[in-house]
């Protein structure tokens, strides 16, 4: 038997329709993006008018890099959930007596968070880049709308979410509740959150060979991370917690 | 009493003929299991199990708590892998590159239903339906909904539904893919007795179909009502058998005598007659040993007449296989204290 859409199909239908009805989902969905909007568009409307203009080009960089949180942090929590949590409530066994295999189950798991964190970045960039173009002073706008600053946001913003998403999934598959799961699924993404900090503070200086470099490692990262945690993905230990 | 040490049971009981299959596999058996062992690292969950059962028959799995039901379910569901032994489940052999393939033609309810409670009936089934790959998927639906007559509430999320009909959603769910062979780890746990005789209902009706049911339970009187043959675990398998014949093993057959007023010399009127083997005092009567209570208890009538005794009632006892399980469980205790 070989690989089935349907079945990953039928998987992650079925998440999203549980999120929707999660309040905690919801809740983290829409509280996370309007914080780390809000962020940029204060310095983009307030803060900068006062930048000298050689500047300008860092800070607008800078600022953006806000909304990258949001791939980076979401999709951790919600995979976090997917195993352990599933586990817990007593939904997991019924799944895995179906023919469902590994490979299948796990694809339909990262991409139940991958597809909605996408799109709610996404939905939060564009956001921005309106209240810009429409709003901000000219010379902002020009410096946010020129080089590479918006081609790097939407190369980046699928490249953290696949970290986030096998980091909670590796860490969920381990776990025995739900609880210390987030915990740690938080703590694994905290080496990108740190990166990203140190770059908005200007301690580490991003040329376009630099941010080019970082998206080969991570999209490695992400590939290798797929191969791993599916290898973890076995029926004893996802059943029992514990390894055969 | 006393009980044969011939309990130790490896033979495999007959399948039954009289069901019919659903499927064209009639002949060969829908699970054969041998010397199958499951250890948990150090922990012993079940030991050396063999047994075989035929299609269309509903198998009884009995044993106490931790006597290892549920982790035989999931290693023949293939969800755990075997330490030792072999199997076929469904006409495919237990191996870890055959997963796939019986879990297609297997279902398991398992002992909690675990539903999506904010998902509604209908959208439950359809993920598993998904998951099966199946067609023609709202008709099938509805067959499953109409089987555990809940069409009413497909639209209800699981979450608002009570303890009993959930316990049916998971069954329309494990029926979805019409299995030839169905696990039923536990289905009445926790129920009420109109929710377990609900269940009960739909089980046989499942039976009538000629649906193969590996049912494990703790509860005698369901495996009685429900199933074909039995089998008692207890880490090993202890018994395997029909009900009847189950009690016929283990308990010499006997007769209970009620009588208005004890008679003078007991031993005079009833250890002389030939199809009786032995009494004892029993409240306001006797207990009789015999071999066959329907020769025996005509010459005890007649015997007792005749001693000028008055008789309230003369019955043969009939021993449930509770006392069956009881008996058995009861000396592995007495073994392990040993
Ligand atoms: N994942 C596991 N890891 C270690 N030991 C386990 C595991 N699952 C079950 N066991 C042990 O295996 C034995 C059999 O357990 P099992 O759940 O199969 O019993 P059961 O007959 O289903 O009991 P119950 O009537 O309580 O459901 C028990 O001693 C149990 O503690
Ligand atoms: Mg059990």
């Amino acid at each position: 038997m070989s690989f089935s859409w349907t079945r990953v199909r039928a998987i992650a239908v079925k998440e999203l329709r549980d999120y929707r009805r999660n309040r905690f989902v919801i809740g983290t969905m829409t509280v996370l993006p309007l914080l780390f909007i809000i962020l940029p568009l204060i310095q983009v409307f307030h803060t900068y008018a006062h930048v000298h203009s050689s500047n300008l080009n860092l800070h607008v960089g800078a600022s953006m890099l806000y909304m990258l949180v949001i791939p980076a942090f979401m999709p951790s929590t919600l995979s976090a959930y997917s195993v352990v949590g599933e586990r817990e409530q007593g939904t997991l066994e019924p799944v895995l007596i179906t023919p469902i295999r590994r490979e299948e189950l796990l694809i339909a798991k990262a991409l139940a968070a991958f597809v909605p964190t996408l799109g709610i970045a996404y939905l939060v960039f564009g956001i921005f880049l309106a209240a810009a173009a429409f709003f901000a002073n000219p010379v902002i706008a020009s410096a946010i709308f020129s080089g590479t600053h918006v081609l790097l946001q939407l190369l980046f913003t699928p490249l953290l979410a696949g970290w986030g998403i096998w980091v909670g999934i590796a860490v969920s598959a381990r776990s025995t509740d739900v609880r210390s799961a987030q915990q740690l699924s938080v703590l694994g993404t905290l080496p990108l959150l740190a990166i990203l900090a140190l770059i908005s503070l200007n301690v580490i200086a991003v040329s376009a060979g630099l941010a080019v470099g970082l998206a080969a490692v991570l999209l490695a990262i992400d590939l290798l991370a797929w191969r791993a945690v599916a290898a973890m993905f076995d029926r004893e230990r996802l059943i029992t917690g514990r390894s055969a | 009493m006393t009980t044969e040490p011939a309990t130790q049971v490896t033979s495999r009981g007959e399948p039954i003929t009289e069901a019919s299959a659903l499927d064209g596999s009639k002949g060969e058996s829908a699970l054969v299991v041998e010397h199958l062992t499951k250890h948990f690292g150090e922990r012993v969950a079940f030991d050396d199990v063999s047994f075989e059962v035929g299609y269309g028959e509903v198998f009884g799995f009995l044993g106490p708590n931790g006597a290892g039901k549920t982790t035989t379910v999931r290693t023949l569901g293939t969800l755990l892998a075997p330490t030792s032994g072999s199997a076929t489940v469904a006409g495919i052999e237990l191996r870890p590159e055959n997963g796939s393939a019986i879990r297609s033609r297997i279902s398991i309810m398992p002992e909690s239903p675990g539903l999506y409670l904010r998902l509604t009936v209908r959208e439950n089934l359809e993920c598993f339906a998904g998951l099966y790959e199946l067609d023609d998927v709202r008709a099938r639906i509805e067959r499953a909904l109409r089987a555990i007559n809940l069409e009413d509430r497909a639209g209800d999320q699981c979450g608002s539904l009570s303890k009993g009909l959930r316990q049916r959603v998971a069954l329309a769910r494990a029926l979805l893919n019409d299995p030839a062979v169905l696990f039923l780890d536990e289905p009445t746990s926790g129920l009420d007795p109109v929710a377990s005789r609900e269940v009960h209902g739909l089980i046989a009706s499942l039976r009538e179909r000629g649906v193969t049911i590996f049912l494990t339970t703790h509860r005698l009187e369901e495996a009685e009502r429900l199933c074909h043959r039995v089998a008692i675990l207890n880490t090993t398998l202890r018994l395997i058998g029909r009900p009847d014949e189950l009690r016929d093993q283990l308990f010499s057959r006997s007769l209970d005598v009620r009588v208005r007023s004890p008679l003078e010399d007991p031993t005079a009127v009833l250890g002389g007659l030939p199809g009786v083997k032995g009494w004892a005092h029993a409240p306001s009567g006797y207990t009789l040993a015999v071999s066959d209570p329907e020769i025996a208890a005509p010459q005890v009538a007649r015997a007792l007449v005749g001693a000028g005794v008055d008789i309230l009632s003369i019955a043969e006892s009939r021993h449930s296989l509770e006392d069956v399980y009881l008996e058995l469980i009861d000396e592995d205790v007495e073994a392990r204290r040993r």
